[in-house]
């Protein structure tokens, strides 16, 4: 046998160097590519975050007949359709001409909650972002950590409102599915209406396999025999919520290539095709 | 087919300690637990390493195997790298010599946790519960306690002061088998929440991870049991119209 090198701890260290246990100086003697997973996350969320920014900022180009971007609906200002790129967008006028900036910061507040405090997430940008941990078995950086227990991350613990609101934003953007198959009054079918309706479907699958979801249909009782009707619900969404991380991405990407495409076929650069 | 291995042990207690290289043959379809057996029988007779059923079960053999906390015993070599294997003791808790640790900071945390409350107008055989009402809580029964997901935990794993006020999944688990149990009378939610600190899971989900029972800890138990705190505890609409049948709380208190 050969003795590989000798390691002593340092008193006052503190996590895997604490006083009492095992004495290893290396911080993590994991071999695989931990730090793939993080990596690729923290690219692909700040990908995200930087086209969406763009796209909630850009203020045009976000509605090409009959086909409205989800950064953009529901539209609450009656600036909509004044700006380039916008022309015959829906509106609700809900707020007036004294609103100057960009209708979209309205809304995405709602949708950017939701996907910040969403359970999936937590553990992508907490590993990503953080670094706390930036993998299993490797030490965080901090010395110090409170986890979600002080303001802001205690706010986590209203991820259920901003799921509500979700489900409202879902049915909004479930009707712009629908009448992107109105074409002049005419039913037709365009790649951008079958993009519409991926990105609902999406949507709607991520959002119902949302941990709050599956808690407010039927998470919180303890009698599923005398409720069959929330225990039938909760079995459907216990179904889904395993790939809630998968439908989390998928959706997420989508919803960015659906404001893309729209963005796209608005400014001209491409002609969207229709199939009938 | 045989092959050498370099079997790199961490040797030593809780003053000093280093790790050890000792070349093995091992064969195909072997486990570490296997070889390091084979170093303890043939090399190192004074190596100090926990196990008892060799089958995944007991959860004695737990420790770090390349860094990453596993059961020595359900770790084929075959998944392993052929040219040197890393074997340390677990991270998070006081090490006692070579691979064995001192984990009654579980079992001080577990004590803690009322055990079931069963009505009181309810005597033992009496108990009728529906396979729907109680399913959920026989996942959690499949834990064999290797401590492998507390190991993990970097909530006590790189903060021992957190040890005072956190639990870790193992006991959270336990938390949420009596709290959904259909025949069980106490809330124990602000006991998980002020004493057992489920706060401080930010819900990375290593625990789950490293489960050698596919249990799903994070989904199935801490979320449900967080959702269940924001019932009680933040949700200002469930605050105002709370549920009118309190459970009490374990130290006798009205919630």
């Amino acid at each position: 046998m050969a003795r590989t090198h000798s390691l002593t701890g340092g008193r006052g260290e503190s996590g895997t160097r604490a006083p009492g246990r095992a004495p290893i100086t290396a911080r993590t003697l994991r071999t695989d590519a931990w730090w793939a997973y993080p990596a690729s996350t923290f690219m692909v969320l700040l990908a995200f975050v930087v086209y969406s920014t763009y796209a909630a900022l850009a203020n045009r180009d976000y509605y090409a007949d009959p086909y409205l971007s989800p950064f953009y609906s529901p539209c609450l200002s009656t600036h909509c359709g004044a700006v380039p790129g916008s022309a015959g967008a829906p509106h609700l006028g809900w707020f007036g001409t004294w609103w100057i900036i960009t209708p979209a910061v309205i809304i995405l507040i709602f949708p950017l909650g939701f996907r910040l405090t969403c359970y999936y997430y937590r553990k992508a940008y907490y590993r990503a972002f953080w670094l706390s941990p930036p993998a299993c078995a490797v030490p965080e950086p901090r010395r110090r950590y409170t986890g979600e227990t002080w303001f802001p991350l205690i706010l986590q613990n209203i991820h259920r409102y901003f799921f509500y609101a979700a489900v409202a934003f879902n049915l909004v953007l479930t009707w712009d599915a629908v009448i992107a198959f109105d074409f002049d009054g005419h039913i037709g079918i365009g790649v951008g209406s079958a993009v519409l309706v991926i990105n609902a479907v999406l949507l709607w699958l991520y959002t119902l396999s949302c941990h709050a979801c599956r808690h407010a249909v039927g998470g919180r009782i303890n009698n599923f025999s005398r409720h069959p009707v929330r225990y039938w619900l909760w079995t459907w969404v216990s179904r889904i919520n395993p790939i809630h991380g998968r439908l989390a991405w998928a959706s997420l990407v989508w919803v960015a290539l659906t404001d893309l495409y729209v963005r796209l076929d608005a400014a001209g650069v491409l002609h969207d095709p229709r199939f009938v | 087919m045989g092959y050498q291995l370099n079997l790199r042990i961490w040797r030593g207690d809780a003053t000093a300690g280093g790790l050890v290289g000792y070349p093995v043959t091992v064969e195909e379809g072997e486990v570490v637990l296997d070889a390091v057996h084979r170093v303890q029988a043939t090399q190192a007779g004074d190596l100090a390493v926990r196990w008892n059923c060799k089958a995944g079960k007991c959860g004695s053999c737990s420790a770090e195997i390349n860094g990453r906390p596993r059961l020595m015993c359900m770790a084929r070599l075959s998944a392993l790298p052929r040219d040197a294997v890393t074997v340390t003791p677990l991270r998070t808790f006081p090490v006692i010599r070579d691979l064995v640790c001192d984990v009654s900071f579980n079992y001080r945390k577990a004590q803690q946790i009322p055990s079931f409350t069963p009505p009181t107008d309810l005597a033992a055989g009496e108990y009728r519960m529906r396979q729907a009402d109680v399913e959920r809580s026989q996942e959690f029964r499949k834990c064999i306690e290797c401590w492998l997901c507390q190991d993990v935990c970097h909530v006590i794993r790189d903060h021992e002061d957190n040890k005072v006020a956190f639990a870790g999944p193992r006991l959270f688990i336990r938390h949420a088998e009596l709290d959904m149990h259909p025949l069980d009378t106490l809330d124990r939610r602000t006991q998980l929440r002020e004493a057992h600190g489920i706060g401080l899971c930010n819900i990375t989900k290593c625990c789950t991870e490293v489960c050698p029972e596919n249990i799903h800890i994070t989904d199935n138990a801490i979320i449900p049991m967080k959702e269940r705190v924001v019932d009680r505890r933040y949700d200002p609409l469930r605050r105002l119209f709370p549920n009118w049948r309190h459970k009490p709380q374990p130290d006798g208190g009205q919630p």
